[in-house]
């Protein structure tokens, strides 16, 4: 056989509570047989020992927070669903597309049961009819490995009518996706659920939880936040929360990529774990490869604003690290050490928001691709000052006003927190304004240089050059 | 035939079956008909627009949103070579520039042959095990311009074949929902409160 | 002296007034206003006189939010909030700044991003001069575009159906069309396509966007992306000079703004009129100006001379009409004399023409439907607005596909039951156009309608529906081949089930509520069409007079029409066009057409409103009121009318319902002014049905209009001329194998007087054991078979 592997990822060592990966040093982590030697759907069955209330007041005591982009608390995001209005939906969303995110893929592989068993522990104490597990389209073993688990546990009685002899019934439809990054975005999952073209819809008024799937209340949950109920459920939400801190209880999963000796997908513990810990420390990353200097990391996916090593000290924690000019978001960190083209590295982040706009939303559409052309230049060495000061004013366009950013010491910045303002009606369109507006912020010499050696070049010669 | 073939249609019948609105199959089904034709033909739009009841405009509208779907033949295998932020700060070009001039074609273009289409593509959700690339979508993991070499010498010898189905099938294992375990599609007309929810909820 | 001051006196006897529950106390732009509970901050902001730009924003649609032009802020005790205008509702004390800094980088920005795609084609592009981009560029924008990249590039207009084009490069992908499409006229044909920067609108190949109604999106697209074939290049908005009117194509009555420069039509456009139409029409009301100026109209009166119709003076034309008129009396007394028609004209026409033939000419003959509708006692019911039925509980429809036959009141109800405010039950012999929105769709075949109906009603879901709310019947004629005593007799049944029903008649021609209504109908002892062409072919109508009629192709029973037309001693015919009846008479008085005469019309509900003259008369064509007075003064009476003032004052003052449609309420009301319902109109009574058993091999006949046939004004307009589907037999598929016969291959249709040859159309539509054949269109005449005194039409298939 060749030389490639199927599933890969994740780094397991040092001595860390495991939430949701606890199975992945089994090989066979995504049987049946495996699952129930490993406690698995214990927490199904200490759920159905409870009321469905009972089941939501843990869950909103332990402080799931989400684990898609958003950090919105699970339990909470229950609650606002309108009381006494059914049918209602759970769309599990299992689109993860996010620059530098991966962990949802991995747990639908690895452990595709206990995904089943959070969506069961969900449905039960939310009171949902039916389940839409919307698998993202080019994870074709994802899909396998889900498929088969779901057709064993409707075999074992998991899934379906009257699951365990009680009352509780609920079917989960696999559904697979065709390649589209805003998909992922919650309503716009609905719409793509629904068989219509993946658009984003403005909230208010399509706020999921009241106006969802075909109209009803519907949850839509990340793969990985589900995956923490049956731990829960088993465990209690006093166990969670010892775990992290009382703002960002429990574990949460983070892939580190790009420039580091080690990268890979690990469980880290939430709101403590700082970033210094998850590069340079030992159990994690183990610093910058070759011993490289770090120039800059991508802290929470690629539509998060940059760092430098100035925020290496911050936690894990949403609100110190949006205060401090960037955000958590899918658990993504991507790292550039000091041999980064940052002009080249921001423009595959500022390409890929412009071919994954939707196009409904005028400055997303036609601002997303103006802003790309204008860095494809810059980055080819195209570009002149008048190009720079350009990427700031359409970015006006998609966000007016202040924009944040990291506090830098090099080239003397105090931090401009979130949030922003934005034009557009989801985050697509801002996110294709993100990387430009860090790497320009940041490292305007960087760009300059560009332009410079630009400048010395007569036309004539690169003319002649270019055959 | 281009429209789904008597198979197929049972398969698609039973898709449509699982969502409380037919038109939700419509994504499943266009898979449906991909895995059938290798692309999605004209007749199998208007085919599907039958079966979920929806035109064929609104079809192609949906269709066409999503990248995976194609209109014309592709290639057996098809080639996507990751260029998002990981992979790229990792070797993504080199690697696509290998891969065009092993492959003898541009992004975009499929070989001669008709075995290989070599595509773009973001992030695949594989960022720790940059560069990544996909085969049909099946990924390969930290990928060198040997490996390159080797799986598209495997893959053109047909190495491979027990692993990586031509394009257009995703999953090769199927859901199945027994009928007699199936708690049944949720109704949208005659809303109820499900049974194990205790007292009826207060409206306010 | 002692003075009261009115005002303390007046409030000394009123009340505080009482807090209005759905009042929003906001600002805008720090000025006080008070909004309605629910409203859009766009729409409370344009109240409050900030008209806020937009693109995507429709007032008759969703809002989706697209475009991104209409952002403001908004500060509701949380700071400033970026807030899209036209999908957030305003909150109490919410303060709306349309222009902050903020919002007015917004605007600039959205418009500088819109416009680095949109070619700056102004000068050559017919929306220049009326484009909100190019005015909203000039009044919000940034200046000039600092886009140097190159342009999304597509290929030049592609036509998206037979009249609309639609020129991608400018399309700024608004939602509006593609909204229309799926939204209000339920043909989701045209699509948004591929994502990002490659969206584009298209049709699925081959498949056009044959909507009767795809005029509309021309009209609502902001920039010229799409146009229409008949105005395309033809003349710059500031050419333009226009006029409301209402358009007479249908009895709907839409409201409408003729627009023409130089003296010619150059395009209609919908008025969004609350209660009738809402902004749109259909494309056969909104394209058949053609009509008007085409090269086949009758610009002079004519007069026959031996086979030949010679062009002639109008003093001679009238002498010759008048002449005929006398000698027709002197033959066979007033009573051998019979006026057919009236219901292309305005009111004062049908006044003029009503009091030319009952007191002038002395007959009581007079009739203004063509056998192809209810009796005229349909209008004495309780009536319903067109609003009223959209809202109902419960619509019941017996009569016609209103898809097909009065097509804004089809968008009106689809509407109701989309929306889900109103549930439609409909009784019919042939699956219509708002089957797939009705509640129930019970299919009857023809004359079965009576038992339909009972059974319905005794089905305790529907009982139960009915009982929920307001009820309305939208009653009219569904099969021309058949009479109408059936449909009578259900519609009396349905009543004296639901005494609280209104009903809402379903005439379809374009005056003919209010030419009845104003009198052309029969008096005591009058014929009426059927029994005048059956009287004609019996020889004892010594003169026929058709005003606008063509009963040789509007007359069902055409066998009779041939006859009738062919036994009248006498014809004289006032019409804009040569037809296959006006073509036989001994005098043509030529009519001016709608756009060329002021006057008023009424619709359906009785609504009157008012017709523009907006164009000369073409040649030396005169309005049908006009003609009737001179008529008059020829036979020696006098109407008394100088303008067509004086006939709207005197229907005012005599016409029974029109008391309060006077000149000045006319004046005061955009809308209109509806008529009551008269008092005194002839009742309207059930004729026993006697239907015949249906021979199992036998097919009950159906005909109906489709929305394009072989009428003056589509023909007359070449853009519709070629849209009719053609004349052919559509049967059911299952019908088709008992026939043994194949779709597209030819039959034998075998009646009791004819036999026609037909293409087979396989139609699921059509009920089983019943043939449909749609009325006038080009091909084999379906009138040859339908033998009009007929309870019911049979008809036996054979291979040919
Ligand atoms: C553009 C965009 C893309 C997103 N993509 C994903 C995704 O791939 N997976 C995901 O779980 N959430 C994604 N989200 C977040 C979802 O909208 C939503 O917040 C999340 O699924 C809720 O689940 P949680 O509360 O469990 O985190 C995305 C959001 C945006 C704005
Ligand atoms: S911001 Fe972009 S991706 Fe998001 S809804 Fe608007 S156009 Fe679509
Ligand atoms: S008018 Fe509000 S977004 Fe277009």
């Amino acid at each position: 056989m060749s030389t490639y592997t199927w599933a890969a990822g994740y780094v397991d060592d040092g001595d860390r509570p495991q939430i949701v990966t606890s199975r992945f040093k089994y090989d066979d982590g995504y049987t049946l047989e495996r699952y129930h030697a490993t406690g698995g759907y214990d927490g199904l069955r200490a759920a159905l020992a409870r009321t469905p209330a009972e089941v939501h007041d843990e869950v909103k005591a332990a402080t799931v927070l989400g684990r898609g982009g958003a950090g919105f608390p699970a339990g909470t995001k229950w609650g606002l669903m309108p009381p006494g209005k059914f049918p209602r939906f759970l769309v599990v969303n299992g689109d993860e597309s996010e620059p530098g995110t991966y962990k949802d893929r991995l747990l639908m592989e690895r452990d595709p049961h206990q995904l089943i068993e959070g969506c069961l522990i969900a449905s039960y104490a939310a009171g949902l009819a039916q389940v839409f597990l919307y698998i993202r389209g080019e994870m074709p073993l994802a899909h396998e490995r889900v498929a088969t688990a779901l057709n064993e546990a409707y075999a074992a009685g998991y899934i379906g009518r009257n699951i365990l002899g009680s009352q509780f019934s609920v079917d989960i439809v696999l559904h697979w996706g065709a390649g589209a990054y805003v998909v992922g975005e919650e309503t716009a999952l609905i719409e793509s659920l629904e068989g219509k073209r993946g658009e984003p819809r403005l909230k208010p008024p399509f706020f999921p939880a009241a106006i969802g799937l075909y109209g009803q209340p519907t949850i839509v949950n990340n793969v990985e936040t589900l995956s923490n109920l049956p731990w829960l459920a088993v465990n209690g939400a006093e166990a969670y929360t010892a775990i992290g801190t009382a703002t960002s209880p429990g574990t949460r999963m983070v892939a580190v990529s790009g420039h580091v000796k080690r990268p890979g997908v690990y469980e880290i513990i939430n709101g403590t774990t700082t970033f210094r810990d998850l590069l340079y420390g030992d159990e994690f990353c183990q610093g910058i490869r070759d011993d490289n200097e770090l120039k800059a990391f991508v802290p929470g996916g690629g539509s998060a604003p940059w760092f430098t090593p100035d925020q290496l000290d911050l936690p894990f924690e949403s609100k110190l690290v949006g205060a401090a000019g960037s955000m958590l978001g899918s658990g993504a960190v991507m790292v550039m050490d000091h041999t980064t083209d940052i002009p080249k590295a921001a423009l595959t982040l500022v390409h890929f928001y412009a071919a994954e706009s939707c196009g409904q939303c005028t400055p997303c559409r036609e601002g997303g691709t103006w802003l790309e052309r204008i860095m494809q230049r810059l980055a080819d060495g195209r570009g002149s000052h008048d190009d720079l000061d350009q990427l700031f004013e359409i970015g006006q366009a998609i966000c007016p006003g202040v924009f944040p950013h990291a506090a830098s010491e090099r080239v003397g910045l105090e931090a401009k927190p979130f949030p922003f303002k934005m034009t557009t009606i989801c985050f697509v369109g801002p996110s294709a304004y993100t990387a430009v507006h860090s790497a320009v912020t940041l490292f305007r010499d960087e760009f300059e240089a560009k332009i410079v050696e630009r400048r010395r070049i007569p036309v004539s010669i690169e003319a002649v050059g270019a055959h | 035939m281009s429209r789904l073939n008597e198979a197929n249609v049972i398969l698609a019948k039973e898709i449509i079956g699982r969502y409380p609105k037919a038109r939700s199959a419509t994504i499943p089904l266009l898979h449906l008909s991909q895995q059938q034709n290798g692309y999605i033909t004209s007749e199998a739009m208007v085919h599907i627009g039958e079966l979920v009841g929806a035109t064929s405009a609104e079809i192609l509208g949906t269709a066409t949103f999503y990248e995976m779907f194609k209109f014309e033949p592709v290639g057996k295998y098809l080639v996507n070579i990751c260029g998002t932020m990981s992979c790229q700060l990792l070797g993504a070009d080199e690697l696509m520039h290998h891969a065009e001039a092993r492959l003898g074609v541009k992004a975009g273009g499929t070989t001669a042959d008709g075995l290989f289409t070599l595509e773009h593509a973001e992030c695949q959700a594989a960022c720790t095990e940059a560069p990544n690339m996909q085969v049909n979508y099946r990924h390969c993991h930290r990928m060198t311009t040997a490996a390159f070499d080797q799986l598209i010498d495997d893959l053109a010898a047909g190495r491979l074949d027990g692993e990586i189905p031509p394009h257009g099938t995703l999953a090769r294992v199927r859901q199945q929902i027994p009928a007699d375990k199936a708690a049944g599609v949720a109704s949208l007309d005659a809303p109820a409160q499900p049974a194990w929810m205790p007292a009826p909820e207060a409206t306010s | 002296m002692t003075t009261i001051d009115p005002d303390t006196t007046a409030d000394d006897t009123v009340e505080a007034p009482p807090v209005d529950p759905n009042a929003v106390n906001i600002t805008v732009n720090g000025v006080p206003h008070v909004a309605r509970k629910g409203q859009l901050v766009i729409e409370a902001a344009a109240d409050a006189g900030e008209y806020i730009p937009r693109f995507c924003y429709h007032e008759r649609m969703t809002s989706v939010g697209k475009c991104r032009m209409c952002l403001v802020e908004c500060d509701t005790g949380r700071g400033p909030a970026v807030t899209v205008s036209c999908m957030v509702p305003v909150a109490p004390d919410m303060k709306v700044d349309t222009q902050s800094e903020t919002t007015k980088r917004m605007q600039e920005g959205v418009l500088e991003l819109l416009l680095a795609n949109h070619p700056l084609d102004c000068p050559v592009c017919d929306k220049g001069g009326e484009c909100p981009l190019q005015d909203q560029t000039l009044s919000n924008g940034p200046g000039e575009s600092r886009y140097v990249e190159e342009k999304r590039h597509y290929e030049k207009p592609i036509a998206i159906s037979d009249i609309v084009l639609l020129d991608r490069e400018r399309c700024i992908l608004c939602d509006r069309c593609t909204r229309f499409a799926d939204e209000v006229a339920g043909d989701p044909l045209i699509h948004f396509n591929g994502r990002g920067n490659n969206t584009h609108i298209t049709t699925y190949p081959d498949e056009p966007f044959s909507s009767y109604f795809s005029g509309n999106t021309v009209q609502i697209c902001p920039v010229g992306a799409l146009t229409a074939k008949p105005y395309r290049f033809k003349a710059r908005p500031w050419d333009l000079s226009q006029q409301e009117s209402t358009c007479t194509t249908c009895a709907v009555g839409c409201r409408t703004v003729v627009q023409s420069s130089r003296d010619e039509v150059l395009r209609y456009m919908g008025v969004d009129s609350e209660p009738v139409n809402h902004g749109w029409l259909c494309d056969r009301g909104r394209f058949n100006f053609e009509s008007v100026k085409s090269p086949d109209r009758v610009l002079q009166p004519l007069v026959r001379d031996g086979d030949q119709l010679q062009p002639s003076s109008w003093n001679a034309a009238l002498a010759a009409a008048a002449a005929l008129i006398t000698e027709a009396t002197a033959a066979g007394g007033a009573n051998s004399i019979a006026v057919l028609g009236g219901a292309r004209g305005s009111n004062e026409d049908a006044f003029a023409w009503a009091r030319l033939g009952h007191e002038v000419i002395g007959t009581p003959n007079v009739y203004a439907q063509m056998g192809d509708g209810l009796p005229a006692g349909l209008l004495g019911q309780p009536r319903a607005t067109i609003d009223q039925a959209a809202h109902a509980a419960t619509i019941v429809l017996l009569g016609p596909d209103l898809k097909e036959e009065l097509p804004v009141l089809y968008l009106r109800l689809r509407e109701a039951a989309e929306k889900r405010w109103s549930r439609i039950i409909e009784f019919t012999p042939k699956r219509t156009g708002l089957s797939p929105y009705a509640w129930r769709t019970i299919g009857y075949e023809p004359g079965t309608q009576v038992a339909a109906v009972q059974q319905a009603l005794a089905d305790p879901a529907i009982a139960a529906q009915i009982a929920s709310g307001d009820v309305v019947v939208v009653a009219g004629r569904a099969n021309l081949a058949e009479s109408s005593a059936a449909t009578v007799a259900a519609l009396r049944e349905l009543l004296a089930a639901v005494p609280s029903a209104l009903v809402l008649p379903a005439f379809r021609r374009g005056n003919v509520v209010g030419a009845l209504q104003v009198g052309m109908r029969p008096r005591p002892g009058g014929l009426d069409t059927r029994s005048t062409l059956q009287a004609a072919a019996d020889g004892k109508i010594e003169c026929l007079v058709l005003v606008g009629a063509d009963p040789l192709a509007d007359f069902p029973d055409t066998d009779l029409a041939r006859r009738g037309l062919a036994g009248a001693r006498r014809i004289i015919a006032v019409d804009s066009f040569l037809t296959a009846s006006s073509s036989l008479a001994h005098v043509v008085l030529a009519a001016s057409a709608y756009t060329e005469k002021s006057g008023t019309t009424t619709n359906i509900e009785g609504r009157v409103s008012t017709l523009a003259r907006q164009v000369t008369p073409a040649g030396n064509s005169r309005a049908d009121w006009m003609i009737a007075g001179e008529l008059a003064l020829a036979l020696g009476g006098d109407l008394g009318y100088d303008t067509v003032d004086d006939i709207t004052a005197d229907i005012a003052t005599l016409v029974d319902g029109y008391a309060e449609v006077t000149i000045e309420a006319l004046a005061a009301s955009t809308d209109g002014v509806v008529a009551g319902v008269p008092s005194a109109i002839d009742p309207m009574n059930v004729v026993p049905v006697d239907l015949p058993d249906r021979n199992a091999y036998d097919f009950r006949l159906v005909v109906s209009r489709t929305m394009y046939d072989q009428a003056t004004g589509t023909a007359n307009s070449p853009s519709l001329a070629h849209l009719p589907r053609g004349s052919a037999v559509h049967l059911h598929p299952l019908d088709i194998e008992r026939v043994g016969t194949t779709a597209g291959t030819e039959v034998k249709v075998i009646g009791p007087r004819a036999t026609v040859v037909f293409a087979v159309v396989a139609d699921e539509s059509v009920l089983r054991g019943t043939a449909w054949v749609p009325f006038n269109n080009p091909g084999p005449n379906v009138g040859d078979l339908i033998d009009c005194f007929a309870a019911v039409n049979d008809v036996r298939i054979e291979n040919i």
